[in-house]
């Protein structure tokens, strides 16, 4: 692997980042609000994801940041600058697309040399970047190859060396990993993110998959309805989730109603315990269980803090771990994961369970406000 | 050749006889009329006939020693090229445009702009001319030009727009993001992908205008005769074989362009 001297800023005293201020940015086709009032501060150098379904508008937040999208209002600045009319050629940043955008007309190493010929950078240095590029991600034989000669994961590889070679300070990626398959997809997941370390620019990285998102990220804001539902570090917006929508869309979970009155929550009239606030009487709410946090208690057990009774409904076995279906008597479902000692046996279907956990893991989250609304979802 | 079938499935040349007899036939009613004028420009007649009785070359002589031949030829020629600048031109540009509309308005707009393929010549050149009358451009190169340039549009579009098809934009995106203005973006990347499609479409355009007969019959009048107009009217006054050579060369001229733009069409993409 490459140290990270082989990436120093050819710029000299310019320092490697810039931070992001998104404020009040509006962007509608038709009656569809794409970007519903957002606004987002992004540190300098910071890797930020947005997370979201398709449809949410996390990819026009993307183009906004751009310059390929043009909001009706809001304003974008890189650092000081207002840069929300400028067009994407004079904003000096790095694009990673989906389907990598490679140029098949030229090879491996005409693709990197693209932007340091647009920059007027003499013919001697470009060669020399281009190699040490193709060292960096590990291709340093096949700079003459053509672009139909390189697997999805060489394509990968090159899409992002070029987007990093002119050393831009802002680099965006869209969904780039999407198009792998599941081991490489998390290999190059972590190699996205080293590079990340190495070079140290702010990077703003589109994904509709919550486990990049938390595996890659600083931290991720969770687009939803051309809105920033939640902007959060990834362990935080997992434990602690501020809406029913974040709680579904990342991790999985069990979520269940319940009542909330004199600020004390209950499911099917027994007391929940929970270390969060309990919101306002008036709101409907949901509890949110994660499958991982849960204990299927043996009747010997000293009790948790909650316990939900019921009866087993399946067990789905997945090799590291098995899952456990439990219906409540209230007739809603819970599951359970855990792992499986060689020599343990299955609950069979049909027998009686509790379900227990602790105070801090009663995750309580209002239903969606704008859950009814206009236009696609 | 296979008479027996290898397998109870299999389908013989001898089942399939109809087949081959119905395409020849088609292909010799559609070659013959084509060819028929070569033998007919190298007779030693001087009427058009068929078969020809003895050989010579008078008629190619005839036409490269006639001053009036020659500069209706270059007449012809000029309209042609300046046509082919033109119409690439504006079609690329227009099927770049209707590429990135997604609106209905581009939809309206590809239509208008495909119309002179679908009304009859003869009343798209009634209509040139009476437009160009009070402008002053009938009987003139530019007049000419624009005229061709109306035929030779849509080739052009109907041909780039089907390189586009084969064509990424986000490459065209990515250049921009790393830089390159739009222009250059679109020169230095999208350009050099769909070439083939805009060589054969500026192939399309040449011909279509060395080709026209019907417009230059009503807006090529005086010193701006073309070539083939000339040719209608040398065939209405009298048979001329020099009339023979003269298609016979275009024949070929026509071929070699078409068999250039075929095969810039069918070149692999990457």
């Amino acid at each position: 692997m490459a140290t990270p001297a082989d990436a120093p800023a050819a710029g000299g005293n310019r320092s490697a980042s810039l931070p992001i201020t998104i404020e009040r940015l509006v962007k509608s086709y038709g009656s569809f609000k794409a970007l519903d009032d957002v606004s987002l501060s992004i540190r300098s150098g910071e890797f930020i994801t947005l997370l979201g379904p398709s449809g949410s508008g996390k990819t026009t937040l993307l183009m906004v940041l751009a310059g390929f999208v043009r909001p009706q209002s809001g304003s974008v600045r890189f650092a000081d600058r207002e840069v929300v009319l400028l067009p994407p050629h004079k904003r000096d940043i790095g694009m990673v697309f989906q389907n990598y955008a490679l140029f098949p007309h030229m090879t491996v190493a005409g693709n990197l040399a693209y932007p340091l010929k647009l920059r007027n950078v003499p013919a001697r240095e470009i060669a020399g970047r281009v190699e040490r590029a193709l060292d960096l991600i590990q291709l340093s034989a096949f700079g003459e190859r053509r672009i139909d000669q390189l697997s999805g994961g060489q394509r990968q590889r090159v899409a992002l060396a070029r987007a990093v070679i002119f050393e831009p300070r802002i680099l965006l990626m869209d969904e780039p990993l999407s198009a792998l398959d599941k081991n490489l997809r998390e290999q190059m997941q972590l190699e996205v993110r080293r590079l990340h370390d190495r070079l140290g620019m702010t990077t703003v990285y589109v994904t509709h998959d919550q486990r990049e998102a938390l595996t890659m990220s600083d931290r991720i804001a969770v687009i939803n309805r051309g809105r920033v539902v939640q902007l959060d570090r990834p362990r935080e917006l997992y434990e602690r989730p501020a809406t029913h929508f974040v709680a579904s869309f990342i991790g999985e979970s069990s979520t269940l109603p319940i009542e909330v009155r004199d600020g004390r929550p209950s499911f099917a009239g027994a007391p929940l315990l929970s270390a969060a606030p309990a919101p306002a009487s008036s709101a409907s709410s949901f509890l949110v269980l994660r499958p991982e946090k849960l204990r299927l208690l043996a009747d010997a057990a000293p009790a948790e803090a909650n316990v939900i009774a019921g009866h087993v409904r399946q067990n789905v076995f997945q090799g590291d771990s098995i899952v456990t279906y439990v219906r409540t008597a209230s007739d809603h479902e819970i599951a359970i994961r855990r792992s499986l000692r060689t020599d343990e046996v299955l609950p069979e279907m049909g027998t009686a369970v509790r379900v227990g956990f602790s105070a801090e893991d009663a995750i309580i989250v209002p239903a969606d406000a704008d859950a009814p609304q206009t236009g696609r979802s | 050749m296979l008479r027996q079938p290898a397998t109870s499935t299999q389908i013989t040349h001898l089942d399939r006889l109809w087949l081959y007899v119905l395409c020849g036939l088609v292909i010799v009613f559609l070659i013959a009329p084509t060819l028929l004028v070569i033998p007919m420009s190298f007779s030693d007649s001087r009427y058009l006939s068929f078969p020809p009785e003895s050989w010579s070359l008078r008629w190619y002589r005839a036409y490269f020693g006639s001053l009036e031949w020659r500069d209706a030829t270059v007449v012809s020629l000029q309209a042609a090229f300046l046509t082919t600048i033109v119409a690439t031109v504006t079609g690329t540009l227009a099927a770049y445009g209707l590429h990135l509309a997604r609106s209905g308005a581009g939809r309206l707009v590809q239509v208008a702009l495909t119309l002179p393929m679908m009304i009859p010549v003869i009343l798209l050149a009634i209509g040139i001319f009476l437009f160009f009358a009070p402008l002053e451009l009938n009987n003139s190169l530019s007049g000419l030009v624009l005229a061709h340039t109306v035929l030779a549009l849509p080739l052009v579009l109907i041909s780039v727009t089907a390189g586009f098809k084969s064509f990424d934009m986000n490459q065209e995106m990515v250049a921009r993001s790393m830089g390159a203005s739009r222009p250059r973006a679109f020169l230095t990347v999208t350009l050099p992908q769909i070439r083939n499609s805009v060589i054969s479409g500026a192939l399309l355009a040449f011909i279509t205008s060395l080709d026209e007969v019907v417009i230059g019959l009503l807006i090529a009048g005086g010193d701006k005769a073309t070539l083939t107009r000339r040719m209608f009217l040398a065939l209405r006054d009298e048979i001329d074989p020099t009339i023979a050579a003269i298609s016979s060369l275009l024949i070929v001229l026509s071929i070699v362009l078409l068999a250039v733009s075929q095969y810039f069409q069918s070149e692999p993409r990457d």
